[in-house]
């Protein structure tokens, strides 16, 4: 089953050399580049999952993932009733989690409270995220859409995390979403552009490697599975997936793009999972936080109840770490 | 036609599931006499963790539902141990001296005990609670308040023994996990199968099988644990380090004792894990 997607993989890639630089020339040589991508073998990818979700991981390996997973941490706080104390307070952890513990790699907000994380993150290195583009449903014109990006960037935000119009992706005009990517990428200037896929509205995993690619292929910096909207989010096949398209888009044009898995993501087992996964299929080149990240609220905590598990040798309870 | 014996599989009891222990162990349990009785889930310390966590999640629900909810509940769960008396007597015959009647008059003792506990649930609080006398224009109210997740390490009495110290805990609110004794738990399994099918939440009541000694100082030492009652450790040496665990974040204790399950139990059990609040309040003019 592995060698056969190697097999396809490597078709993929030799039919790319040839094509990649005018595929997007028109709609219809978007649609058949697009559609020209092996299928996924939807078995063997969730077999694949799972196999290496059962890796086991212990004592000082686990100590140096668990770090390795906080360090790459995109704490995120994304809800209605979010106010500038609220980011101010998660600011604070994220620059120091724990005694010792490393800092994450970005904190991610709605863009009116950018200016608010920008301010308490300053000189840190700690990146500051921030959602746009009418999230979390992409429901607007591409004029609204470019001004939440600018708006975000004006702001301070280094990273945008846009979405995909995903009704638009369904119904298959794909030259509406690079568009809007491309526009996307342009306001977002020297900032990196994740564009979220929204996989659990994709509905297929071959449009999971049709969205990646598309998204690549138009610019973005970052691929990232889901907005923590919508269940299924990150799913570790979708992210196995996901993976396999930067490797094969790296292969092609000798240009990396990050992966970042968001939703879902809420204990130690999970986070380590996704490790192993990066490690198995996109190498060792995507497991730092410059390439590689989790989006995520709930998880920084049990990351670092099972540090402290480490370090003393008692269970640690909820009561002794911050609420987000 | 004869039929083939269906033998029982004794699994574990955690959040309202009956699964095997995450480390896949088993140990046999026999009769004092030495005989076979059946194989008991041997549960890990992981075990014990998600025990935890599942009583941790039960304990809001719990907590806050009325007592005399709780009461119902409990009188419940009596009802459907005096409807299964005489599988209990049964089962718990060839591990107690006595033999049959014994094992039936211990039945129903621990009934007459879930009954006792049950009627406790709304009186508890105006035994323990208080409102106190204050100079000033105030009210001074106190109240029992459950303390949390308590670990039992349940006592060598197989049913009465068992119940009369998870009852006393979960009536005012509690939640706990149970290590079962060692050598008898095959009762405490099924014990839990009443309580699966009594409306009690799953994960107000957990129960563990295996070594006291595998599984008892990682409770005792676990942060999200508020209470330890170590009633059933016969070993002097590990209730120390258990205690000793213990006061890392202050739970509350019960030491190990020899005790008489037959005899009036008091609200000493009740109390142990009760902690008081009290709230001032300004007179309406």
């Amino acid at each position: 089953m592995e060698e056969e997607a190697l097999v396809g993989d490597a078709v993929m890639v030799s039919t790319l050399t040839t094509s990649l630089a005018d595929v997007a020339a028109s709609g219809a040589t978007l649609r058949a580049f697009l559609h020209g991508l092996p299928g996924v073998d939807r078995v063997g990818a969730d077999q694949r999952a799972a196999m290496l979700g059962t890796r086991s991981i212990k004592t000082t390996a686990k100590a140096k993932a668990i770090d390795l997973a906080i360090s790459m941490v995109d704490l995120t706080t994304l809800e209605g009733a979010d106010t500038a104390g609220k980011v101010r307070a998660m600011c604070i952890k994220a620059l120091r989690p724990g005694s010792d513990a490393p800092k994450v790699a970005a904190v991610c907000v709605y863009p009116d409270l950018v200016a608010v994380a920008a301010e308490a993150v300053r000189g840190s290195g700690v990146k500051v995220a921030s959602v746009a583009t009418a999230f979390p449903s992409g429901r607007s014109s591409l004029e609204v859409k470019v001004s939440d990006t600018a708006l975000a960037v004006a702001a301070g935000a280094d990273e945008i995390d846009m979405v995909i119009d995903r009704g638009a992706f369904l119904s298959g005009d794909y030259m509406k979403i690079f568009e809007e990517i491309v526009a996307v990428k342009a306001a977002c200037g020297a900032a990196h552009l994740k564009v979220i896929l929204e996989t659990g509205e994709l509905s297929t995993y071959d449009n999971v490697r049709r969205a990646s690619w598309l998204a690549m292929l138009a610019g973005a910096d970052f691929i990232k599975t889901s907005t923590g909207k919508v269940s299924p989010a990150a799913t570790l096949p979708v992210t196995l997936i996901m993976l396999e398209a930067v490797r094969d888009f790296r292969d092609a044009t000798g240009r990396q793009v990050g992966v970042k898995p968001a939703g879902g993501i809420r204990t130690t087992k999970d986070a380590i999972k996704n490790l192993v996964l990066v490690n198995e299929t996109a190498g060792d080149d995507w497991l730092t936080p410059e390439w590689f990240r989790l989006g995520a609220s709930s998880l920084l905590n049990d990351l670092l109840m099972q540090r402290q598990k480490l370090a003393t040798g008692r269970y640690a309870g909820p009561d002794y770490f911050t609420l987000d | 036609m004869s039929r083939l014996s269906v033998r029982k599989t004794y699994k574990l009891y955690i959040g309202g599931a009956f699964p095997r222990s995450e480390s896949g162990r088993s140990y046999p349990v026999t009769s004092p006499k030495g005989e076979f009785l059946a194989n008991a889930s041997q549960a890990s310390r992981k075990d014990a963790r998600d025990a935890v966590v599942a009583a941790r999640k039960a304990f809001p629900g719990w907590s806050g539902a009325t007592p005399y909810n709780r009461g119902q509940i409990l009188y419940r769960v009596a009802e459907m141990l005096e409807g299964r008396r005489a599988q209990f007597a049964e089962e718990s015959a060839p591990v107690r001296q006595g033999g049959k009647r014994a094992a039936l008059e211990a039945v129903d003792a621990t009934v007459d005990r879930l009954v006792w506990y049950a009627g406790w649930s709304d009186k508890i609080a105006a035994v323990r609670g208080a409102a106190n006398p204050v100079a000033g224009p105030y009210f001074n109210l106190s109240s029992p308040e459950p303390t949390g997740v308590v670990a039992i390490v349940a006592p060598a009495d197989p049913l009465l023994g068992l119940v009369s110290v998870v009852a006393p805990v979960i009536v005012t609110g509690n939640t706990c996990v149970v290590v079962a004794s060692e050598p008898s738990p095959l009762a405490s399994i099924t014990l839990a199968e009443v309580l699966a099918t009594s409306d009690l939440p799953g994960g107000v009541v957990n129960v563990l099988t295996g070594r006291q000694a595998e599984l008892a100082p990682w409770l005792a030492s676990h942060m999200d644990v508020n209470g330890l009652d170590l009633t059933g450790v016969a070993d002097a040496d590990l209730a120390l380090r258990c205690e000793q665990a213990a006061a890392e974040n202050l739970k509350r204790v019960l030491r190990p004792a020899q005790e008489d399950w037959t005899a009036d139990p008091g609200i000493g059990r009740m109390t142990r894990f009760l902690e008081t609040k009290t709230v001032w309040h300004p007179v309406g003019i």
